[in-house]
């Protein structure tokens, strides 16, 4: 049932994305173009800090609509991969690419988001003093300048779209709760949400299962499974067995570079893979 | 925008519809009416007290406690204006003395013009220098509206541009506090000097009209009293309009979690400037209305300890609520004004005490623990 109801909230998404960009006046970039079928291109990342190397020579290609997990030991770079995509850490040397025409590294965190990148958090952040509904309508995609902000008012549609979203996530009953008052996988489902007003096309979701509870991981995988497609998906997970449950691919990243890359078969019989990281 | 799909799929899919909470009201019955009360007080009450009832009767109000409200109200909204960029935005400032003494100052220019014109003298520290006549920059000061153009300008147009470099620089939590504080050390280094031409460390004073009328009459104490309460109130709608807003959201978010709401697509420059920039405007208000009332503006308002205070006043009443600011600004203020002259050099222990006392225990204030009482107790 959640899933055929994903489905058509993403058509219906997708269909009216055109004009849904006009909002964005003051950041808007040469649009986004994925006719070459790669939604996410990382070409020799290199990050340290201190001299410490987080990232070394990555390189690793998306393609569009994809669903792809990432996984590694701690320390392997995953949340660093993320935090270069989304502006927050300039690489030392290497190029990001969003499509063919969009180069992340000249993007600031907020001009990303307008160009179509969402990004949940390792740690489930929301605004915790805020309710639940006030959450999901600061998510919402529409012109996000200071001064619009001052007279907004939700139109009717708008009200319908962050019914739907909460219905989705499973928050239906909880619109006035004080999001800090959320159990953890309560707020993980709430950061998702938000990441559906924004409507992105590139989700980029960092450990979305922890703490989750096995009947919420199987919400969320269904979930995933049918965002994809219309959507692409880059997500980091630890949790096995969500990723057997929707990984077409798999990344393996181990010292700030790919190690391995296929399918979670493929990639658990790799040898070297074993010995890094046991599958776990 | 996205097209909603229709709704009835959704309840045969949920059965349970979610339903949005309507806004909350403006301001709850017992709001409006509080603020109904305070303007009658303000605007009806006091004026009558002391100027209708006789000297001799024990419900007459005297001048000196006239002089000593208006002059907390304007503290009030120094708290207020405080109160929205730490309560709200959770940006600690610790220079706000600087943008309330420049509107101070920006009206003592006027007021000294208007002395000037009525006697024909120059105010005395241009006289102690042998300066013939006003320097540049009090150039059109002998208009009142130009005057006040400036109280509100000069504090606004500080804070833009100071804010712009600090925010756009993520300069953020006890770094941005040290900073607004060197900010108000250096103003007060720089107004100390004669040269300066604010009259060095005796400010500004010796006012004597304000638009035509004499200043120091019991009728000017009460007309500043009655425009400082009403500019309070004011200043407490805008911001309530203000924090229920959109925008206002924004900066509590901004608050809690600003990775987030960058990811979310804002940039919180622009959030955070609006609302720093606001907050001095609004302190330069309360500086033009202070000044009169206390008669001298000087460099001392921009000592680095007077902006700690009005912190301290927003912490002790409660900060994130916008009550809670004006109730701390007028029971520390009073208590101080009693306690200064019963035991002076308790004073500064007892404001320490508290504040400390305050952050360990009452991190939301009196306001906070108050309500805490009320969810006790039904
Ligand atoms: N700001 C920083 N300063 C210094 N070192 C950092 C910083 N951010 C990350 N690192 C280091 O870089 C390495 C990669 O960190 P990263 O957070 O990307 O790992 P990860 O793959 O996400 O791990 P986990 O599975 O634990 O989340 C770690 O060793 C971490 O300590
Ligand atoms: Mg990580």
């Amino acid at each position: 049932m959640v899933e055929m109801w994903m489905g058509q909230i993403v058509a219906q998404e997708y269909g009216a994305d055109g004009d849904a960009e006009a909002g964005y006046g003051h950041v808007r970039k040469p649009g986004l173009d994925i006719s070459h079928g790669v939604a996410l291109y990382l070409d020799g990342i290199s990050v340290s800090f201190d001299g410490f190397r987080a990232l070394n020579q990555l390189t690793l290609a998306i393609d569009v609509g994809e669903l792809r997990c990432i996984i590694g030991p701690n320390g392997a770079g995953k949340t660093t991969m993320m935090d270069v995509i989304t502006g927050k850490t300039r690489p030392d040397s290497g190029q990001a690419w969003f499509g063919q025409t969009i180069d992340l590294l000249k993007l600031r965190e907020a001009e990303v988001v307008a160009a179509g990148i969402g990004r949940k958090f390792q740690k489930p952040t929301v605004f915790e003093d805020l309710s639940v509904q006030d959450n999901l309508e600061l998510a919402l995609k529409t012109d996000k300048r200071a001064r619009r902000t001052l007279f907004f008012r939700l139109s009717g549609e708008q009200r319908r779209r962050v019914e739907e979203v909460l219905e989705l996530i499973h928050l239906h009953d909880q619109a006035a709760r004080r999001a800090g008052d959320l159990s953890h996988g309560q707020k993980q489902w709430l950061e998702i949400g938000m990441l559906l007003m924004l409507n992105p096309k590139l989700l980029l979701l960092d450990e979305p299962v922890a703490g989750m509870t096995d009947a919420e991981t199987e919400r969320t995988a269904g979930l995933f499974t049918s965002l994809a497609g219309k959507h692409t998906l880059v997500v980091v997970e630890h949790d096995m067995e969500f990723v057997r449950r929707i990984a077409h691919k798999v990344t393996v990243l181990h010292e700030g570079s790919v190690l391995a890359e296929g399918s979670l078969e493929q990639v658990q019989a790799n040898e070297r893979v074993v010995e890094v990281y046991l599958g776990r | 925008m996205a097209v909603a799909p229709s709704s009835s799929n959704a309840s045969s899919a949920h059965g349970a519809r979610a339903q949005l909470q309507p806004p909350t009201a403006f301001l709850p019955p017992w709001g409006w009416a509080t603020l109904l009360l305070f303007l009658l007080l303000i605007c009806v009450a006091a004026p009558v007290l002391a100027l209708a009832v006789p000297h001799g009767s024990n419900l007459h109000l005297s001048q000196y406690w006239v002089a000593l409200a208006g002059k907390i109200l304007c503290y009030a909204m120094v708290a207020l204006a405080m109160d929205m960029v730490w309560g709200y935005a959770g940006i600690l400032s610790l220079g706000h003395g600087l943008f309330f003494a420049l509107g101070g100052y920006a009206m003592g220019m006027y007021l000294n013009r208007a002395m000037t014109a009525a006697s024909g003298n120059l105010p005395d520290f241009m006289q102690f220098m042998q300066w013939t006549h006003f320097p540049w920059y009090w150039q059109g000061t002998e208009h009142f509206a130009y005057a006040l153009f400036l109280a509100l300008a000069v504090p606004g147009l500080l804070a833009f541009v100071f804010g712009f470099f600090a925010f756009r620089s993520r300069i953020k939590g006890v770094y941005f506090s040290i900073i607004t504080q060197a900010l108000t050390y250096a103003a007060m280094l720089l107004f100390f000097r004669n040269e300066t031409g604010f009259g060095g460390n005796n400010g500004l004073t010796d006012f004597k009209v304000l638009l035509g009328f004499p200043v120091g009459t019991m009728a000017m104490s009460v007309a500043l009293f009655v425009a400082s309460g009403v500019a309070l109130a004011g200043m407490f709608l805008f911001a309530r309009w203000l924090v229920r807003s959109k925008f206002g959201r924004v900066l509590t978010a901004i608050r809690d979690a600003e990775s987030r709401v960058m990811f979310c697509g804002y940039d919180p420059l622009w959030f955070k400037l609006g609302v720093w920039t606001a907050s001095a405007v609004m302190c330069g208000l309360a500086g033009a209305l202070y000044a009169p009332q206390v008669g001298i503006i000087n460099p001392s308002e921009m000592s680095p300890a007077n902006s700690i205070e009005i912190a301290i006043w927003t912490a002790i009443g409660g900060r994130g609520t916008l009550i809670g600011p004006i109730v701390g600004a007028v029971l520390v203020n009073a208590s101080k004004s009693w306690l200064t002259v019963a035991m002076p050099e308790a004073w500064l222990y007892l404001l320490g005490g508290l504040f400390i006392v305050v952050t360990l225990f009452a991190p939301y204030g009196i306001v906070g623990l108050w309500r805490q009482w009320r969810l006790r107790h039904g």
